[in-house]
């Protein structure tokens, strides 16, 4: 088996490993984290007990789930010395600095003050603890934005000198401010806070089925309703700037996006398939649909996949296309074309949940009697922005191999030298078992912590007890 | 190979940043160096639910905020030295695994345990490994670090010059070894004077640990008295492995670098070790929690200091002689082992350092705030009630 004894492939799937895991509960927790604020902002307003056993609960879904992206956030810091030691060589002078700016003024930030909403409530004044749970949710939303900018310089190095073996800073605004970043920056954030805004919905819609806790219920669906609909059609003006960038910077992903093989104007397909072998792809294709939303001109022309697999001394005859001294190489490319796909899809299904939502609130408020089917979708909802994350990322980052460093380092180079396959096998095998067990043991968690639900504190003249 | 960036700008700013990761490491032993030790003391000082609960209770406010100290220092190594990063976490490979899973049950261990009563057992054993694990591993990696590791060979591994890099072959660079990597192996790294290293800071860690449950859980009790023994017997223990762990240094790896210009200082921070020692020698025997505590952080500071004065300017030290357990010399004017990583020739740009250095003159004092905001609120004894039960 060639996968047993290949470091790089072993390498690379370890790390895929790693990242969609620490990427399950990342979202989800920086998320969470405005949901937290927001609870306590309105428990600081209102004075009502029950905002305050809001404010508990999802403080306590939000740790739960944001330890384990903590903790395996460290393997993701030690992977890229451990696994990546020629990556490092190479991108140390600029992807160190905001890796270590992401601990020195995001990881204290949150972490401590998380420490400080977790256990200092009846420590510390009403007003103190309010701009706790904001700034725990500003810390993360920060380390967000440090460590995207060290994605986006891989996507699309900016600001550096390429010394063969190394790529030395020339100018710091340049590298961090990348092509890339501020698309990726909002792309990403807004996709973390629809994933939270389902999981309250759904969380909500649970206690609407099961007639427990109703009125939090509500609350929640609205809520989560609220917040869903605002970042979803922002989703839009973002999606749009992110595929801009991918058709400037980098031709090879966007021409994988659509299967386009040939030079001219990018369709848009709603269900096919790539054949690599033959370069064709067959399918229901909307054309020029794809150069529309990348440039508001349905005629735009892009390079096709044969041109984009070779290198390109010039881009100039494609005016969507920025990219300079093009190195050339294709991804894998139906892969990147089905996992494209797949997120818009999903997509379009969160835009169908929002409504089930909407018209579930609508008749909880009413009073009326609510059909167990929709309730069970939003239920379920989650799962939609969990996969659409996580296509979407899996766009990114396959799309643009075999590149590590964007036509500066490949990914086969960037491994480190000495780390054996056997030793590889190991690793994996632990990673494996570990995330495993911390997954079994997150999920009994949650699940128990959502069963019980809110807890409203006895007030002291409460006419009735709980919900 | 010159012990110079060619620019003395630029060595400054080198040098700013290995005592810039010196203090980071310094920061992490005080702060997590206690909640290592009270992690490891856990399932032998506290007996029943409600010990362990106030034992818990001690670190779970602060240690995530002391654990990104090793973070910050991870990512300073990369910003700073980006080769010495690559060199050692892929050279120390599984061992820096075993660490990190460490690290990451450590910490849900800790917020875990009292949420999830059904597992309690399980994250309780995790909670000590957690904590033994990287406790223990720590001293080993330093250890080694010092007696100085087998190190592929040629040259130029930064690059101190465009041109130097330029020339090179990158391709074979990129396919091969790398100039820099680790040749030894696993078992290397066991070796006598790094496992002495490896129970010097363990022993370091468990008396912090110790000194820090004796001050906060509540006075009078069971748990207060187990610290209060435990406390006085690890810190004996403390300057009984310092002494054996010195005493090989000097015999077998102090005359290796003789002349060193930093060395001297080591030996000044040994005497602070003896007088750190003696202070909470004297304050454990008063029975004073506080200053006890206190004194016993000074130990890493000791530690740290011992480590960074014998280093200096080498980050990861090469072996001269292979098969010899002990590695390198460097000599009152003398160049040292081509092959090793030195603060010069694993510096990463001036831009870099500089952007790094304007980062951290407005992070540190911040996090400073935080940290003292934290320790204000958390102040004081745990009470019974403060655990829930």
């Amino acid at each position: 088996m060639e996968l047993l004894t290949d470091a790089v492939l072993l390498s690379r799937l370890q790390f895929a490993i790693c990242v969609i895991f620490h990427f399950l509960f990342v979202p989800l927790s920086i998320g969470l984290g405005l949901f937290v604020a927001l609870a306590e902002t309105r428990y600081y307003k209102t004075g009502d007990p029950k905002d305050k056993a809001a404010t508990k609960f999802w403080a306590k879904i939000f740790t739960t789930t944001f330890i384990i992206g903590v903790a395996t956030g460290i393997t993701m810091e030690f992977s890229f010395g451990t696994n990546w030691a020629d990556y490092s060589r190479y991108v140390g002078d600029i992807f160190g600095a905001p890796l270590a700016a992401e601990a020195l003024l995001a990881f204290f930030l949150e972490s401590i003050f998380l420490g400080i909403v977790l256990f200092a409530r009846e420590k510390i004044s009403k007003k103190l603890y309010l701009v706790s749970t904001w700034l725990v949710f500003a810390g993360s939303a920060l380390s967000a934005l440090w460590i995207l900018i060290a994605n986006s310089w891989m996507q699309t190095p900016a600001g550096y000198e390429d010394l063969g073996t190394k790529a030395e800073i020339t100018d710091f605004w340049g590298a961090a401010l990348n092509p890339s970043t501020i698309a990726r920056y909002l792309h990403t954030v807004d996709s973390v806070i629809i994933l939270a805004s389902f999981v309250v919905i759904a969380v909500g819609a649970y206690y609407l089925l099961r007639k427990t806790h109703v009125d939090a219920g509500k609350k929640f669906v609205k809520t989560g309703l609220i917040v869903g609909i605002v970042s979803v059609v922002l989703m839009l003006p973002f999606a749009h700037m992110q595929a801009t960038v991918v058709a400037e910077e980098q031709p090879a992903k966007f021409a994988a996006l659509e299967g386009q093989w040939e030079d001219g104007p990018a369709a848009f397909t709603i269900l096919g398939w790539v054949d690599e072998d033959s370069k064709t792809t067959v399918g229901l294709a909307i054309p020029g649909a794809t150069s529309l939303l990348a440039s508001f001109d349905a005629s735009t022309e892009y390079p096709g996949l044969n041109t984009t697999e070779n290198a390109v001394s010039s881009f100039s005859a494609y005016p969507g296309v920025k990219a300079e001294s093009y190195q050339g190489g294709n991804p894998p490319v139906n892969f990147t074309f089905q996992a494209y796909h797949l997120m818009v899809a999903l997509y379009l299904l969160l835009i169908i949940w929002l409504i089930i939502a909407g018209v579930t609130l609508k008749g909880a408020n009413k009073g009326k009697t609510l059909g167990k089917a929709p309730l069970y979708l939003l239920v379920f909802g989650p799962l939609i922005p969990f996969l659409c994350i996580q296509s979407g990322w899996i766009v990114a980052e396959v799309g643009r191999q075999p590149w590590v460093v964007y036509n500066l380092l490949k990914t086969a180079d960037a491994v480190s030298p000495v780390v054996s396959a056997p030793e590889l096998l190991i690793t994996i095998t632990l990673f494996v078992v570990f995330y495993l067990v911390l997954f079994i043991a997150w999920l009994r968690l949650v699940l128990g912590q959502i069963k019980k639900g809110p807890q409203v504190e006895e007030a002291p003249a409460a006419p009735k007890g709980g919900e | 190979m010159l012990l110079s960036t060619g620019d003395p700008v630029h060595d400054i700013f080198a040098i700013l940043w290995f005592l810039l990761i010196a203090v980071l490491l310094i920061g992490y032993f005080i702060l997590d160096g206690f909640d290592l030790g009270s992690g490891i003391l856990y399932p032998f000082i506290a007996k029943k639910e409600n010990e362990k609960a106030l034992v818990r209770r001690a670190v779970g406010p602060l240690w995530d905020g002391n654990e990104v100290w090793l973070l910050t220092a991870g990512g300073a190594l990369f910003a700073a030295f980006a080769p010495a990063y690559a060199t050692s976490f892929s050279g120390f490979y599984l061992a820096i695994i075993l660490v990190l899973f460490g690290l990451i049950f450590r910490a849900i261990s800790i917020e875990y345990r009292d949420r999830d009563p059904k597992w309690k057992k399980f994250w309780d054993i995790a909670f000590f490994l957690g904590s033994f694990l990287p406790a223990l591993l720590f001293g080993a990696a330093i250890g080694n670090v010092i007696e100085g590791v087998r190190l592929v060979g040629a040259g130029d591994i930064a690059g101190t010059s465009a041109a130097a890099v330029a020339s090179a072959d990158t391709a074979a660079w990129f396919a091969g070894l790398s100039p820099g990597d680790y040749a030894g192996g696993f078992f290397s790294l066991l070796n006598p004077f790094a496992l002495l290293c490896a129970i010097t800071g363990l022993v370091a860690f468990i008396t912090q640990g110790a000194a820090w449950i004796a001050l906060k859980v509540p006075v009078g009790s069971e748990l207060h008295k187990r610290a209060v023994s435990a406390r006085s017997i690890f810190n004996i223990l403390e300057l009984v492995v310092f002494v054996l762990t010195s005493a090989i240094f000097f015999i077998g790896v102090a005359p290796t670098f003789d002349g060193r210009s930093l060395l001297p200082l080591a030996y000044v921070f040994a005497g602070v070790f003896v007088i750190g020692w003696a202070l909470a020698r004297f304050f454990i025997s008063k029975g004073n929690d506080l200053l006890s505590f206190l004194a016993t952080n000074i130990i890493p500071v000791a530690l740290i200091g011992i480590t960074a004065a014998s280093l200096f300017p080498n980050l990861i030290p090469a072996a001269v002689n292979p098969e010899g357990p002990i590695t390198y010399f460097l000599l009152p004017g003398a160049d040292i082992p081509a092959d090793s990583i030195t603060i010069f020739n694993a510096a990463n740009s001036l831009l870099c350092l500089t952007a790094m250095t304007i980062i951290t003159v407005i992070a540190l004092p911040i996090v400073l705030v935080y940290h003292v905001i934290i320790y204000r609120t958390f102040r004081g004894r745990i009470s019974e009630e403060d655990t829930g039960y």
